[in-house]
């Protein structure tokens, strides 16, 4: 028989238990609900590539995304993801001559379909139209504008399924090596480069992704 | 050199060219066709806007490899009579001036009623801004464009 002090030591220690129990699991969830947050959503289809958790690491994600971000929203990639239904044009992204318009899939409209100048390969010379068979801007239902998105924005946007032309991780890891992408390396006469090579490129979206795809804080 | 097979207004042609002549070279200078108008020659006016498969492409910036097999109707071909709506409606309204541009206008505007056969203001704006009149008829264009999309109505 236990001691009426020490019996009210043991429902003491219970409680003390009991409590620090839920303010662990409550912590758990803040921390969870906090990494969230900052990283996109990442599907389920994603938990192979995301299979070790421990490999993800916010600060090394971030700075590869400012890597990406410098390609980004350098012209050979913001020019076709334009904040309106007129694609940018020029090292100065300025509003693209005749207003072509993006039209429902992102191929131009009536008379001006973008396959009607561009060629399945760029045109020789100055300002002659670029080229790739298939080139195109985003569709009307997804944007995917990159057009005065902010770092912390476009990362968001780019991991969200619902804004990103619904690519899972596999897709956006595959996406790097899409053919209108590798185009903004081979853009033709008198259009500048973005500012890192395709592979650097690469090498920091894949190094951003599964790190977490962790936007940052701007 | 190589002998590429064109069907261009209906009709067969081989022209023995470099696969990456401009499909606007071959037609003016190996087939006479000469309706067809260079203007900018880099995909910027219009005025050299045929029909590939039914679209109006820029045939100064279009190899003629890739109009191989495929349907090509210039200004030449787009009626049997020159009696097509737009043909009758640029008649009647009187626009062109200089008339350089104006079989690129036509050909553009003839997609535009395929597409869409009674346009708006705004319809015929969006779809005739990539070609350039120089000499400013665009009115006239917009009210021929209007004007042929009775005729066609009526046709049908």
């Amino acid at each position: 028989m236990k001691s009426k002090t020490g019996q009210k030591e043991i429902r003491h220690s219970y409680k003390l238990t009991a409590a620090l129990s839920v303010l662990a699991i409550l912590m758990t969830l803040m921390v969870t609900i906090s990494a969230r947050s900052e990283s996109a959503a990442f599907g389920s289809k994603d938990k192979e590539v995301f299979a070790d958790q421990r490999k993800r690491d916010s600060v090394k994600s971030v700075e590869a995304f400012s890597k990406v971000y410098s390609v980004l929203i350098s012209p050979r990639c913001v020019n076709c993801h334009p904040a309106g239904d007129v694609p940018l044009q020029g090292d100065d992204s300025h509003l693209h001559a005749m207003l072509p318009q993006r039209g429902k899939e992102g191929k131009g409209m009536l008379t001006m379909k973008c396959a009607n100048c561009h060629q399945s390969e760029n045109t020789r010379g100055p300002h002659t139209p670029p080229g790739n068979p298939n080139w195109h801007l985003p569709p009307a239902d997804m944007k995917m504008v990159f057009e005065g998105k902010s770092a912390s924005e476009l990362a968001k946007q780019l991991m969200d399924p619902a804004q990103n032309g619904h690519k899972d991780m596999k897709a956006l890891i595959a996406h790097a090596d899409d053919a209108l992408v590798l185009w903004g390396w081979e853009p033709g006469d008198g259009r500048t480069l973005p500012p890192l090579s395709h592979k650097e490129f690469k090498e920091a979206w894949i190094t951003w992704l599964k790190n977490g795809a962790y936007a940052p804080e701007k | 050199m190589a002998t590429t097979k064109l069907k261009i207004n209906g009709k067969e042609h081989a022209v023995d060219v470099d696969p990456s002549t401009p499909l606007l070279w071959v037609l003016r200078d190996h087939l006479n066709l000469v309706g067809t108008k260079y203007g900018c020659g880099v995909a910027s006016c219009g005025a050299c806007v045929v029909h590939l498969e039914g679209e109006a492409v820029r045939s100064c910036v279009t190899k003629v490899s890739r109009a191989a097999g495929k349907e090509v109707v210039t200004i030449e071909g787009l009626s049997e009579n020159g009696d097509h709506p737009l043909q009758q409606a640029w008649e009647q309204v009187d626009v062109p001036q200089c008339g350089y541009c104006q079989s690129g206008q036509i050909m553009s505007a003839a997609v535009l009623l395929r597409e869409i056969p009674n346009p708006t203001d705004e319809e015929i704006d969006l779809a005739m801004t990539g070609n350039i009149c120089r000499c400013g008829t665009y009115l006239r264009i917009r009210k021929a464009i209007h004007l042929a999309a009775e005729i066609q109505n009526e046709i049908k």
